[in-house]
């Protein structure tokens, strides 16, 4: 091909790289802050973690539903009862004290995304509401969970934090019945796993995770994992719930009462 | 719609007004009777020449090329030119898109906002030496050929800023667009910048990391561009520069 004839058809005011003064250039401009960066790392990595914490704690308060014994030995055993030979509840506070660190540092950095005004809040809801889109309404939905939750964690979290020494049969299916906390479990229950599986979801597709050859075929997946994350998860926790309420029932007229396993029963006898 | 099935009667409810009417903007219903095959461009270009003169929209190749008459169709971005009616009920309503400098009824200026996007984000090829105008360029390899123009198959329509919660709600965020664009001159191999210079242009909440995963952009764009393992990409890649 003729460049002279290229050329000629460019218009004149197309700037060409060698146009730019070097001066110009962006190059090695060393000024822009790492933090944004920095901060949105932070807040996909306690969101992942909080999220596999999440995980973990359903299937340890679900052990209830093998026996009393067997959450009795979950419980102790985060207490060191079986590497320290005697239960140390304040290893539990220490537990639940970095986990609550890591939830608040999560909800501060998640707080950076929230409508900053009513402007934007209006904007935004207008745009979900005409938009009509899977994606957009999911965050959304994350939005209005975290939001519950800085509240409903903080509870749940208080309490295990300044009484860790009563966590066990007996001492949870009092505190979740005779202490009327159940209200609270079961809004906590749909509001952590909904938005716990939509932060995984999204946390996959934000950084490219499980993408592979068919990245619309992968987002579908993610989608049914998501879901069925979800319908898993409050399935359990309310079969468990529902167990501790059972529990806690049966054991109203003796609330209170610490949980002694049936071992010590036997020996003590 | 078979050959003897009675034709559709459309309304379509567009909303009417200019920025320096004294009055708001309105939505105003024109009806057109539906034709195999139509188009939301052909329905708009009926009404302009038989019901409404002052009709203002913009359109240029009618092909999905030029990227002149995306709008807001029922509640979502998209072209005019490559909406069939017959995927729409009998009310269509439209709206100009949001986000971009409003002319009139369904016209934007999306020129304005690319131009200081692109002037913003610096999106022409970056080289320190001269070169030879008058001669050949070096040749690329075939695939790097192809992986450019994958994402340089953006027309600027503004679907994806339209479609973006983020962009909407902060109008310095610089859409997918913008970062389609930067991944685009990122695999250039003419282009000499290296990642510390694109996190200067990119590496904020203004940029890659105001991104929230909506994936309106992705999902409404008309080219079909792969905007969510582009921006996934570019944000590892400018996290790993913050790390450095």
């Amino acid at each position: 091909m003729d460049q002279t004839v290229v050329r000629a058809g460019l218009p004149q005011a197309v700037p060409q790289a060698s146009d730019i003064p070097r001066e110009k250039l962006p190059a090695r401009r060393a000024g822009r802050s790492r933090w944004p960066a920095r901060l949105d790392l932070l807040q996909s990595a306690s969101g992942l973690f909080l999220a596999l914490f999440l995980v973990a704690h359903m299937f340890f308060v679900s052990s209830i539903l093998i026996s009393h014994e067997a959450f009795y030995t979950v419980a102790r055993f985060f207490e060191g009862v079986y590497f320290l030979g005697k239960p140390y509840p304040w290893l539990v506070s220490c537990v639940v004290g970095g986990v609550l660190t890591i939830l608040v540092l999560h909800a501060w950095l998640a707080m950076r995304k929230f409508p900053a005004n009513f402007r934007q809040y209006r904007t935004f809801a207008n745009h979900r509401r005409s938009l009509r889109h899977r994606d957009t309404g999911l965050w959304w939905i994350q939005l209005w969970t975290g939001f519950a939750l800085f509240f409903l964690t903080t509870a749940h979290l208080y309490g295990m934090l300044s009484q860790p020494e009563l966590i066990g049969p007996f001492e949870s299916a009092d505190r979740i019945w005779t202490g009327n906390l159940w209200p609270l479990y079961l809004l906590l229950l749909l509001t952590v796993e909904i938005h716990g599986s939509i932060g995984l979801y999204r946390l996959a597709l934000k950084w490219g995770w499980l993408e592979g050859r068919d990245p619309a075929a992968s987002r579908r997946r993610l989608r049914w994992a998501k879901t069925g994350m979800s319908v898993f998860f409050i399935s359990l926790g309310l079969v468990t719930l529902l167990a501790y309420v059972q529990l806690g029932i049966a054991h109203a007229d003796r609330a209170g009462e610490r949980y002694v396993p049936a071992a010590s029963t036997s020996s003590a006898d | 719609m078979t050959a003897n099935a009675t034709p559709r009667r459309l309304e379509l409810r567009i909303l009417r007004g200019t920025p320096m009417a004294p009055s708001p903007p309105q939505f105003e219903s024109y009806f057109v009777e539906e034709a195999e095959g139509m188009t939301l461009f052909l329905a708009l270009n009926e009404i302009r020449s038989q019901q409404a003169p002052s009709l203002q929209f913009d359109f240029v190749c009618r092909a999905g090329i030029c990227g002149s008459c995306g709008m807001v169709i029922d509640g979502r971005p998209g072209l005019a030119c490559r909406t069939l009616t017959r995927d729409h009920g009998s009310v269509i309503t439209l709206a100009p898109l949001p986000v971009f400098e409003w002319l009139g009824d369904l016209s934007v200026n999306t020129g304005k906002w690319m131009r200081g996007m692109a002037e913003r984000l610096e999106t022409w090829i970056h080289t320190t030496g001269d070169p030879d105008r008058l001669s050949l360029e070096a040749p690329m390899e075939p695939a790097e050929a192809e992986a450019i123009y994958e994402l340089d198959r953006c027309i600027e329509c503004g679907c994806c800023v339209a479609g973006c919660g983020t962009a909407r709600m902060r109008e310095d965020f610089v859409g997918a667009i913008g970062l389609n664009k930067i991944a685009r001159f990122r695999l250039d191999p003419r282009d000499e910048r290296s990642d510390e210079d694109f996190f200067a242009l990119i590496g904020d909440d203004d940029g890659v990391f105001g991104c929230m995963t909506l994936l309106g952009c992705h999902d409404v764009c008309p080219k079909g561009l792969p905007l969510q393992t582009q921006i996934a990409f570019l944000r590892r890649k400018m996290a790993a520069q913050a790390l450095k």
